[in-house]
Formats: C-alpha cells, structure tokens, sequence
C-alpha cells in the first residue's frame, strides 16, 4: 500500500518580502495576518507576553500559549530609512524599519509608506496594520495613530 | 593559579578581493604571528579557528587550516560568535590554558568576504539577526546600527556631524597603517559634500562614511601559560580580565537603544576581573563597523558618561594624544572588518602598543589597553583587558 504523502504546514513562507523560515509552529500567525490581526502569544500557564509570538515559554518551559491581539498605540523607539537594501528587497526601496513600545511588548516591522519622513519623529504614537505586499506576501506597517 | 599570556601577534594586511584562498589568507595572520613569537609548531598544542562561517564554501574550516599550519596532530576547532569569533576565541584559549588542559594555543581569525556581491554581503549580514521576525522586512546591519543612531540621536541631541568627526579620526590613523584597507583621508567636509561618496546616505542617519568598509583578512593571536609565557617570549602581554554577554537577537526583545548593552555588560566584567576602573585604560581598540558604534562604545565602557560620547570625540579626547586614545590604528572604519579576524587584529593592535612597538601610531607609554569587539547588532559583547 502507497504511504500517504505527509503534508508539509509551510504557512509561514508567505511573511514579508522575501522569507527565510517557512516551517514553524506558530504558522497560526499567518491566518491571523490574514484575518487582518497582527497577534502574539501569551502563556497560559504563566501569563508571559511575548511578541513576535513564540510555541514555548522559557519561564516556565510549557507550550500551551493563547493568542492576543496587538491593538491600540505604540511609542516610536527608533527607525532608519534605507536607501540600499539587502538581495531581493530592492523593488520596495526606499522603506524605513522602526520599532514601537507598546509597554508590555515591543513591535518590529515597517513604517507604512504613505508616512512622509517629515511627519517621523521618535516617541510618536503609531498603530500596527497588516499590510499585503506588492508581491502578494504579508507583513505588518505602523500607522500614525 | 598562573597568569595567561599573549607571546605573539601577527594580521595580513587587510585588503579587498585578496588573491588566494581562505587557507592562504589564514597562513598569512598565522606566518606574521609565528614570526613575531619565534617559536615553532611544535611549541603549539591546540589551535582554535574562528570565523563567520557563511561567507566559506569550506565547511569546517579548521582542520584544513590545521594541516595547512603544520599544526596536526594537536587538536583543533572552530568558534563563532559573528563579529567578535576571535576575541570569543581568544577567551576561550585562556580557559583552555587556566585549567590546564593546554599550554600554549594559537587563535587564527579570518574572514574573505570578497566572495560574494556586496548586495550578498549585506544579506548575509542582516541575517545574523533575526531570521524568522527581522530578516522579512529587508534588515540589513547599517539600518540596525541607524536605529541606535537616531535613538542616541533623540536622547542626548547628538548629531551626525558629532559622528563624521569619528571617522574622521579614524581616516587619520588608517593612513599611518600599512595593513589598513582605507588609506585615504576623510576630512569633516566630505560628509556635506554631495560629490563626495562619503555623504551618501545608506540607512537614515548614517551615511556611507559612517560604515566600514568590508575586506579580505586574518589575524592570529598565541595564548600561554605563565610558565611557557616566561620562557618563550621577552615582553609577554598579560591578559588581565575578560567580560562576554548576549542579549536578544531581535530588536523587541530589547531595552536599550542608545547603548550596545552587552558592551557594558562584558566591559563591568573584564573590569571587575582585572580590578581596575576605566580612568585605568591607557589605550583602546573598540568595535567602531559604525561611527555610532564608537560613540556608543565611550559610554558603554565608562570613558564618557550616556550621552557624553559625543564630548569626548569634540575634544579630541580619543585621539593619540588625548586622555583616552581610541582606535588609533584606523578601528574597522579604515583599517577594514574582516568579520572573523577583526578581534585578532584588535588586540595584536593594543599588544604591539603595550609593547612599546605600534611604530607612527605609539602612544605615550601604556601600561593597561582594552579591546571591546561586538558581534552581530549587539548580539555578543567581548572585552579583553591586557596589561605589561
């Protein structure tokens, strides 16, 4: 009898521009994205926030996590904008990168581009929304809040 | 329990599209090194190799070096820790000789990163970041660096031409250094100049003359025992203390911004170990791949309190003949940062200033000199204090 072909869960592979991971077991993050929900994991066992989302909790070495949803605003920590860009990222030139705090968890991503360099400050209040990309792949952008 | 010391330096010059292979590249470190230690393979019992292993085809490095040294049958290895795999390996050289188990160990760092396109550099740089959550967005080492700029920047009211005079004075010593890659002056100007190269920005705030520039190269570094130290070599160097840290891979997972926190952490180290304080450090070599990383480093290492780096460069401070020299030898904004041989070359720099033999670049006698080397965006710290 032919063994049944195992289905490989590469979700992930559609993250960002160009992605480097496509197996990992919180692929959920990509239904979410689809959904319009940017998510991280909490630990149900020790409450543990973390952002990006991760399978196992190190406080308390179990990996039973919840999903919360990231909403509401973030504080600009910093951004650059490039003006070169790494091998497969150079058609979305020019693009800022850029962190915000949310307090309990901090975000990395995108500036979107419909921000103009001006309106950028540090400690401004910015949003975080999915963002489909030209090539058709998922990330996430901040908004001005 | 004895000391441990360095009985020999050695660097090939660092160069772009250097014309040989890794093991010749390597041989070239390790030849200047044997030479300056006057000792033969036969006095060496293990050799430790270190690079960042994604620029090589060759898989496992060290054993082809090892043959290639004429150091078979000792045992060899391979340590990695991005930008900072030799001062990593180095520490590791003093354990293996503290305990015991070693007497006298040669640390080989190289690095050939002319085998791929800048581009390709780039990429494979940014993924020494995180691959999963950062690489997607088109990360790349300048952005991240540019980040802790425009935060430093934000807080302290540092500016851009605070990081220029930085590069400026390392174009000052990277012409007096015949193994430096950049050779040229840079002058203050240039950086406002849109004719000039220099001025073109990269990753807002910094501009290309705020990066350094890749290169070709090795270096290599012989750890002893006091006993064999004492015995094989006249001016042996003393490895006084030794700090390392790691910290969060990704950004989020991150508090400080403004400062290479494993700095720090690895600086307080190596100063709790060798007993002194920084107004102790006579001369300096710190991991300056970015004029903020420079900057960063003043304060992270106490020479300047947080926000005050930008003083410190101002008043020329850090030049040879200042309070506290820095990177006289060109630091890897001209001298070059050949990933995996540039702690080697850090500290043969601060050796040959301990020992009095640094030629145009000597300053007034030193007695204790530090070596901080970063690897990745602040993902590993090392600092290496080093004493007569």
């Amino acid at each position: 009898m032919a063994q049944k072909k195992k289905e490989v869960d590469d979700r992930f592979k559609k993250f960002g521009t160009v992605t480097f991971t496509s197996i990992t077991k919180i692929n959920d993050f990509i239904d979410k994205l689809e959904q319009g929900k940017v998510m991280g994991t909490r630990c149900k066992e020790c409450g543990r926030v973390f952002f990006p989302p991760r399978a196992d909790c190190y406080q308390c070495l179990k990996s039973d996590m919840e999903w919360f949803e990231v909403t509401g605003k973030g504080k600009l920590v910093s951004y650059s904008k490039l003006e070169f860009a790494p091998v497969g990222f150079g058609d979305d030139l020019p693009y800022a990168i850029a962190l915000l705090d949310y307090g309990d968890y901090k975000v990395f991503g995108r500036i979107a581009d419909n921000v103009p360099e001006n309106e950028i400050e540090v400690g401004m209040e910015m949003e975080t929304v999915v963002n489909t990309l030209p090539n058709g792949q998922l990330n996430y952008v901040f908004q001005k809040a | 329990m004895g000391k441990v010391g360095i009985i020999g330096v050695g660097q090939s010059a660092f160069v772009r599209g250097y014309p040989g292979s890794i093991r010749e590249l390597a041989f070239e470190g390790f030849r200047e090194c044997m030479l300056d230690a006057n000792i033969t393979t036969k006095d060496i019992d293990a050799s430790v190799i270190c690079s960042a292993p994604e620029y090589d085809k060759q898989r496992s490095p060290a054993g082809v070096f090892a043959e290639y040294f004429g150091l078979t049958p000792q045992p060899t290895f391979y340590v990695e820790s991005l930008c900072s795999s030799s001062s990593m390996g180095v520490r590791l050289a003093y354990s293996l000789v503290k305990s015991g188990l070693h007497d006298v160990v040669a640390v080989v760092g190289f690095q050939k990163m002319s085998e791929i396109s800048s581009a390709e550099s780039q990429e494979r740089m940014g993924r020494g970041a995180d691959i999963q959550w950062e690489s997607p967005f088109g990360t790349m080492m300048p952005a991240y660096y540019a980040m802790y700029a425009r935060a430093h920047m934000a807080q302290y009211g540092t500016t851009s031409d605070d990081l220029a005079l930085i590069r400026v004075k390392a174009a000052t010593y990277g012409q007096i250094n015949e193994k430096a890659v950049y050779r040229k002056q840079v002058t203050f100007e240039m950086f406002s100049d849109p004719e000039s190269p220099m001025s073109n920005p990269v990753a807002s705030p910094l501009r290309v003359g705020d990066c350094c520039a890749n290169a070709d190269g090795s270096s290599c570094i012989i750890v002893a025992s006091e006993e064999k130290a004492k015995a094989l070599c006249k001016k042996p160097v003393w490895i006084l203390g030794l700090g390392a840290a790691s910290t969060a891979v990704n950004m989020a997972g991150r508090e400080l911004f403004t400062g290479l926190i494993v700095g720090e952490q690895a600086g307080d180290q190596a100063y709790k170990m060798a007993g002194i304080t920084p107004k102790d450090i006579d001369v300096a070599e710190v991991h300056d791949c970015f004029t903020i990383a420079e900057m960063m480093a003043y304060e992270n290492l106490g020479f300047a309190k947080p926000g005050e780096g930008k003083d410190l460069i101002k008043s020329k401070e850090t030049y040879k003949e200042g309070s506290i020299p820095v990177n006289v030898d060109g630091g890897l904004l001209s001298k070059g940062h050949p990933i995996g041989a540039t702690g080697g070359s850090q500290i043969r720099t601060i050796v040959l200033q301990l020992r009095g033999e640094a030629g145009e670049m000597q300053v007034k006698d030193p007695e204790i000199g530090l070596v901080h080397n970063i690897g990745g965006v602040g993902l590993y710290g090392n600092v290496t204090i080093l004493g007569r």
